[in-house]
C-alpha cells in the first residue's frame, strides 16, 4: 500500500515500441498489495509482455475472479476492458465474452485459491473447451487476504508461517492443464521476469487454451523457511527446462544458437518460439512426456519451470462451435433475426 | 565495478546536482523545503552562512545550480532555484539577533583590498573570530561591483544595505573612499595577512577606425554604469547602439532604455545562441524592446567633425572546421553602417594591478595574472590572498564568495600557525527519513507543474525610472508552488543488500526505470545493460553486491525522482531515504573528527 500516485514523469530516454507507447503507458493504478508482494511483479510482466508486443489497451479484456491475485488487473493496462467477477467464476465471464466477441485479446488472472478451490470447476471446463486465452494463476500457495491459511496448491509437508504442517495433497494446475487438453502449458516464477515475459507473450499470441501457472512468493504469509513457495525455495529448487525468445514478424532469427540447442515452434498467426534448451531431453511438444517429467520432479522437491507443452497447432472453441466470425455486437438486427422464412427452414430441416 | 562507497563525502554530495554545482556549495534542498514550510528565515540562514548574500544573489546569480538542476532532465526547466532564494530574503523576519556574536579581539588584524563580494565573504568568516578587518575601497560604500555595475532595476541598493552591513556590523573597519595604491605602503603596515578581492575593473577597449576622434560618445560599458549608479551620468541619446553580448552588455542597454534611449540595440559578433549572456537576462532585454542582432563584427565608427553618427559592421557567418571549431568569415554581404547618437561597448572586462609593485614578493604569470594557488588562494608572498575576479579573472558573485570562504580558511590557519594546503573535509550527516511505514519526513508526492513565471513590473513604469526593480519577486504562494518542483535529491535513496530478497518490488515501482538487479561487470557493460539507457556517464551509478544471487543492485543515480517510492515498495527495509546534509568546513570549523555519521 503507498499513500502518493506513482509520479507520472518518466525516465526521457525510454524506448516506444510500434504504437508509440512506452512501457509506462500499459500501466494502471498503483498497486494496493503488500510491500514486495510477488503479484506486483507479474503485473509487472504483463506490462512488458504487452509493450513488446505492441498491443493497443483497447483490444485486451482482462477479467478475474477474488482474491489478491484478482485485484491485479486495476494495476495493469489502465486503457482495457476489465470485469472483476464473482470469486472462482472468472472462467465463465471469459468464456462467455469470449463468445461474443472473438477480437479481442483475452486475458483471465486469478489466483490459486480461485482457480484451485472455490473455482476448481470452472478452471477445469475453460481449460477442457480450449477457450482463446491467456489464464494466468498467482500462485502463493496461501489465502493471503484472510491471513495466510494454506490454498489447495500448498505442498504437502510445507509449513506455515506458524510452523503448522500441511497433511493435505496439492493439487498441481499445471499437471491438471495437461491433462485438460491446454493447447500451451508453462509454469514461471514472479521472481524471474527473464523467464516469464517471453511466456506471457507467446501465450498472448497462442490461438487456444494457455495456461501459465506463475508462483509468486506471499511476503506477509508465506515467504519463510519450510514453505515451498518462498523466494529463497523457488530459487534453490527451481529447474528451468527451457529458456525462450519470442519472434515476431518476418525477422529472422538473429539470436546463435548452438546447433541442436534450439527448438523452433510456429504459432498461427506467425510468432515463432524459439526454445533454447537447457534440460536436453525436454522436448515441448510431447504432452504425455511432459506430464511424465513433471511428476518425477514434483517427487524429488523441484519446481519445474519454462514452457511445458506447446500445441503448434491448437485449436479454439469457436473453431469446435464453428460460430460466426464477427463480434455479436456488431451483427446487425437482420443478421440475429433472419425473420420467419428461415425460421421455417431451420423448423422443417429438424422435423 | 567495485561496490560503491557510499560513506564517501563526494558521492552523495554529487547526486545533489545544485549543490555540488554551486561554488560556495548551497545546500539548496534543505532551504527550499524551509520555504515551503514558510520558515523564511530559516532558509535565509542557511543561505547566508553559505553563500553569504542571500538577497543580492537571489536577484543577481549566474545560478551554476539551475543547469545542473535533476528537474531539467527530468522535464523542461530545472527549478527556479535562484528566485527562490530571493523569497526567503524577501519574506524572512528580522534576523539581526541570528548573526554571529564575533569573539574577543585576538589582536590579528586582516587588511582585504576592495569592498566586493569576496573580501566581504572573508571578511564574514574571519570577524566572528576576533580579527581585526579593515575593508579598503575606492567608493564610498561597501559592495564592489554589486553596487557599482548591477543595475538598481536589478539590485536595490536597499538588499546591498541590508547584506553589506550582517558583515559590516560583525566589528569590520570599513574604509570607503580610500583606494590603495601601493601593495608595498600596505605591506609595510604589518598586517597579518591581506586580501585582495580588487576585482577585475577595467573594461576592455574596442580599438577600431574612428574610436579616439568619436570618443565623446563611446563609453566604456562597466564605466558608464558606475556612472549611472553613482548618478554621475543621468541621459542617453535616443539611438543606442550596445557592442557586446555578455550580462554586462544586458545591463547597459536596458539602463540606456531608462535614460533616454528609444532606440537601442545590442550588436553582437557571435550568433544569438552562442552568446555569453544568460539566457533570462538575453530574455529581459528582448522584453524590453531591445533588439539583438548578430553575426555582425563592428569595423569603424563613423563620425563627422567630431561626432558620432553610427557604427559600420561587417557581416560574417560561423564555419565549423574539423574540429568543431568556430570561425567567423565574412558573408560576403556588404557591410552595414546603423546610425546612432551613442555608443556602449561591453565587450570583456579585464584585471588591473597598477598599484601592485613588481619586486613585493609577488610573482606575477604571463598574462600579468597573480600567481594564486587554486585550492588556497595564496600568492607568492605566503602573507598575501586572492580571490573573486581578481584571483583568476572575471566570474561572478557566487565564485567571489566560494574564494573567499577558501581564502578566509587559509589565512585562519596560517595565523594559527598550521599548514594551510591542509583542507579538512567537510562533515557530513545522514540521516534516514522514515516516520511511519509509508510516511516519510519529506513531502515526496512529486508536482507536475511547470516551473512558475516570476511576476514583473509593467513594463511602462518599469522603464520610466532606473530605481524602479523591475522582477517582483514570487509572492507566498507562486513561491509554495515553485518550491514543491524541488525533486529533493538530498533525500538520498540508501540501499542495504544483506536485508534485500530481491523480490523486484523497487524496479518495478520506480517511475524513472532506475534500479536494475543483473550481472556485474565493467561500467561501461553495465550502463549497456540498464533497464532504462544511460546517457549521462558523468551521473553515477549506485552499485551494491552482496545480494543471495550474487548479482548486483545498479541504481543510475541519473533522473531518480527521491520519490522514496522504492523504499515505500521494500517489503523488507533494505531501501531508506535518508537526508544528506553536509557542512562545508570554514575558518573556525571546530576540529575535525575522523568519524562520520555515514549510511
Amino acid at each position: 500500500m503507498t499513500y502518493i500516485a506513482k509520479p507520472k514523469f518518466h525516465h526521457p530516454g525510454l524506448p516506444k515500441n510500434e504504437l508509440g507507447y512506452t512501457h509506462r503507458d500499459y500501466e494502471g493504478k498503483i498497486s494496493t498489495l503488500c510491500a514486495g508482494c510477488g503479484h506486483d511483479s507479474i503485473t509487472a510482466s504483463i506490462i512488458e509482455a504487452c509493450y513488446e508486443l505492441s498491443i493497443e489497451p483497447h483490444r485486451v479484456a482482462k477479467i478475474s475472479g477474488i482474491g489478491c491475485s484478482s485485484k491485479t488487473p486495476d494495476y495493469f493496462l489502465g486503457n482495457s476492458h476489465g470485469f472483476n467477477s464473482v470469486h472462482g467464476r472468472m472462467p465463465s465471464v471469459l468464456t462467455g465474452a469470449n463468445l461474443a466477441n472473438r477480437d479481442l485479446i483475452y486475458l483471465g488472472v486469478s489466483g490459486d485459491g480461485d482457480s484451485a478451490s472455490i473455482g476448481f470447476g470452472q478452471f477445469a471446463h475453460s481449460i477442457r473447451r480450449g477457450v482463446n486465452m491467456t489464464y494466468i494463476v498467482e500462485n502463493n500457495g496461501v489465502y493471503g487476504l484472510t491471513k495466510g491459511q494454506f490454498s489447495a496448491t500448498a505442498d504437502r509437508g510445507s509449513k506455515s508461517k506458524k510452523g503448522v504442517m500441511n497433511t493435505d495433497n496439492a493439487i498441481d494446475l499445471v499437471a491438471i492443464a495437461l491433462q485438460l487438453g491446454a493447447s500451451f502449458v508453462a509454469r514461471s516464477f514472479s521472481g524471474d521476469k527473464s523467464q516469464l515475459v517471453p511466456l506471457i507473450a507467446a501465450a498472448i499470441r497462442h490461438k487456444g487454451a494457455s495456461f501459465i501457472d506463475v508462483i509468486s512468493p506471499c511476503i506477509a504469509f508465506n515467504n519463510h523457511a519450510g514453505s515451498t513457495k518462498s523466494f529463497d525455495y523457488v530459487r534453490e529448487h527451481n529447474d528451468a527446462v527451457n529458456r525462450l525468445d519470442v519472434l515476431t514478424g518476418r525477422d529472422p532469427i538473429t539470436v546463435d544458437y548452438a546447433p541442436g540447442t534450439v527448438q523452433v515452434v510456429e504459432q498461427h498467426d506467425g510468432t515463432r518460439l524459439a526454445l533454447r534448451k537447457i534440460d536436453a531431453d525436454y522436448d515441448a511438444n510431447d504432452r504425455l512426456a511432459a506430464m511424465t517429467f513433471l511428476q518425477k520432479h514434483a517427487a524429488k522437491g523441484q519446481v519445474v519451470t519454462g514452457l511445458l507443452y506447446v500445441d503448434p497447432d491448437s485449436e479454439d472453441l469457436h473453431t469446435h462451435l464453428d460460430t460466426v466470425e464477427t463480434p455479436l455486437n456488431t451483427l446487425e438486427a437482420t443478421d440475429l433475426c433472419p425473420g420467419t422464412a428461415a425460421l421455417e427452414k431451420i423448423n422443417a430441416s429438424l422435423r | 565495478m567495485k561496490p560503491t562507497d557510499i560513506s564517501a563525502p563526494d558521492y552523495f554530495h554529487k547526486v545533489v546536482d545544485c549543490q555540488w554545482a554551486c561554488p560556495a556549495h548551497t545546500p539548496v534542498p534543505e532551504y527550499i523545503r524551509l520555504i515551503a514550510e514558510g520558515r523564511y528565515s530559516d532558509a535565509y540562514m542557511i543561505n547566508w552562512k553559505s553563500n553569504v548574500f542571500p538577497g543580492i544573489l537571489g536577484r543577481t546569480c549566474d545560478r551554476p545550480c539551475e543547469p545542473a538542476c535533476r528537474r531539467g532532465r527530468v522535464e523542461e526547466t530545472p527549478v527556479a532555484i535562484c528566485r527562490l532564494k530571493r523569497v526567503a530574503a524577501d519574506f524572512k523576519d528580522d534576523v539581526k539577533h541570528r548573526m554571529p556574536k564575533p569573539l574577543a579581539r585576538n589582536g590579528k588584524r586582516i587588511a582585504l583590498v576592495g569592498g566586493g563580494p569576496a573580501s566581504l565573504a572573508v571578511a564574514r568568516d574571519l570577524a566572528p573570530l576576533g580579527y581585526h578587518c579593515t575593508v579598503f575601497d575606492a567608493d564610498p560604500k561597501a559592495g564592489g561591483m554589486m553596487r557599482s555595475q548591477i543595475p538598481k532595476f536589478r539590485l536595490p541598493d536597499t538588499v546591498i544595505d541590508e547584506e553589506t552591513d550582517y558583515i559590516l556590523d560583525l566589528g569590520v573597519e570599513f574604509k570607503g573612499g580610500h583606494r590603495i595604491d601601493s601593495l608595498k605602503k600596505l605591506l609595510n603596515e604589518n598586517y597579518d595577512a591581506i586580501f585582495i578581492g580588487s576585482g577585475a575593473p577595467r573594461g576592455r577597449e574596442l580599438d577600431i577606425p574612428g574610436r579616439k576622434e568619436a570618443a565623446a560618445n563611446i563609453h566604456i560599458g562597466i564605466e558608464w554604469l558606475a556612472s549611472v549608479s553613482f548618478g554621475h551620468v543621468e541621459k542617453i541619446g535616443r539611438r543606442v547602439i550596445v557592442l557586446g553580448g555578455g550580462n554586462t552588455a544586458m545591463d547597459c542597454c536596458r539602463t540606456a532604455r531608462r535614460l533616454g534611449g528609444a532606440d537601442v540595440k545590442v550588436i553582437v559578433r557571435s550568433g544569438f545562441e552562442e552568446m555569453k549572456a544568460s539566457p533570462w537576462e538575453k530574455e529581459d532585454a528582448l522584453h524590453e524592446d531591445i533588439p539583438i542582432l548578430n553575426y555582425m563584427v563592428p569595423v569603424g565608427f563613423k563620425h563627422v567633425s567630431g561626432k558620432l553618427i553610427g557604427v559600420t559592421f561587417q557581416k560574417v557567418k560561423a564555419e565549423y572546421d574539423a574540429k568543431g571549431r568556430r570561425n567567423l568569415v565574412p558573408s560576403g554581404e556588404p557591410d552595414q553602417t546603423i546610425p546612432c547618437d551613442d555608443v556602449l561597448v561591453a565587450v570583456g572586462q579585464e584585471n588591473a594591478f597598477p598599484w601592485i609593485e613588481r619586486d613585493c614578493g609577488i610573482e606575477f604569470d604571463k598574462w600579468n595574472m597573480p600567481q594564486v594557488d587554486a585550492k588556497t588562494f595564496v600568492s607568492t608572498n605566503p602573507k598575501v590572498f586572492f580571490g573573486g575576479d581578481a584571483a583568476f579573472g572575471p566570474k561572478n558573485i557566487i565564485w567571489a564568495v566560494a574564494h573567499g570562504h577558501d581564502a578566509a580558511l587559509s589565512i585562519h590557519k596560517m595565523i594559527s600557525g598550521e599548514e594551510i594546503t591542509e583542507r579538512p573535509l567537510p562533515e557530513v550527516h545522514v540521516s534516514s527519513q522514515k516516520m511511519g511505514i509509508h510516511e516519510w519526513s519529506y513531502d515526496n508526492d512529486i508536482s507536475g507543474d511547470k516551473r512558475y513565471k516570476v511576476p514583473h513590473r509593467d513594463k511602462v513604469i518599469a522603464l520610466k525610472d532606473i530605481r524602479t526593480e523591475v522582477e517582483l519577486g514570487y509572492d507566498v504562494k507562486l513561491a509554495l508552488g515553485e518550491a514543491q518542483r524541488c525533486l529533493n535529491c538530498d533525500v538520498q535513496t540508501v540501499f542495504s543488500a544483506p536485508a534485500c530478497i530481491e523480490c523486484d518490488a523497487c524496479v518495478d515501482i520506480c517511475p524513472m526505470d532506475c534500479i536494475t538487479f543483473t550481472e556485474n561487470g565493467e561500467e561501461e557493460d553495465l550502463r549497456q545493460r540498464l533497464k532504462a539507457p544511460s546517457p549521462h556517464h558523468d551521473q553515477a551509478l549506485y552499485v551494491a553486491d552482496g545480494l543471495k544471487t550474487g548479482r548486483v543492485m545498479v541504481k543510475d543515480e541519473d533522473v531518480c525522482l527521491h520519490c522514496g517510492l522504492c523504499a515505500e515498495r521494500c517489503p523488507t527495509g533494505a531501501w531508506d531515504m535518508q537526508k544528506y546534509l553536509i557542512d562545508m568546513t570554514y575558518a573556525g570549523t571546530p576540529c575535525q573528527t575522523k568519524a562520520r555519521s555515514a549510511a
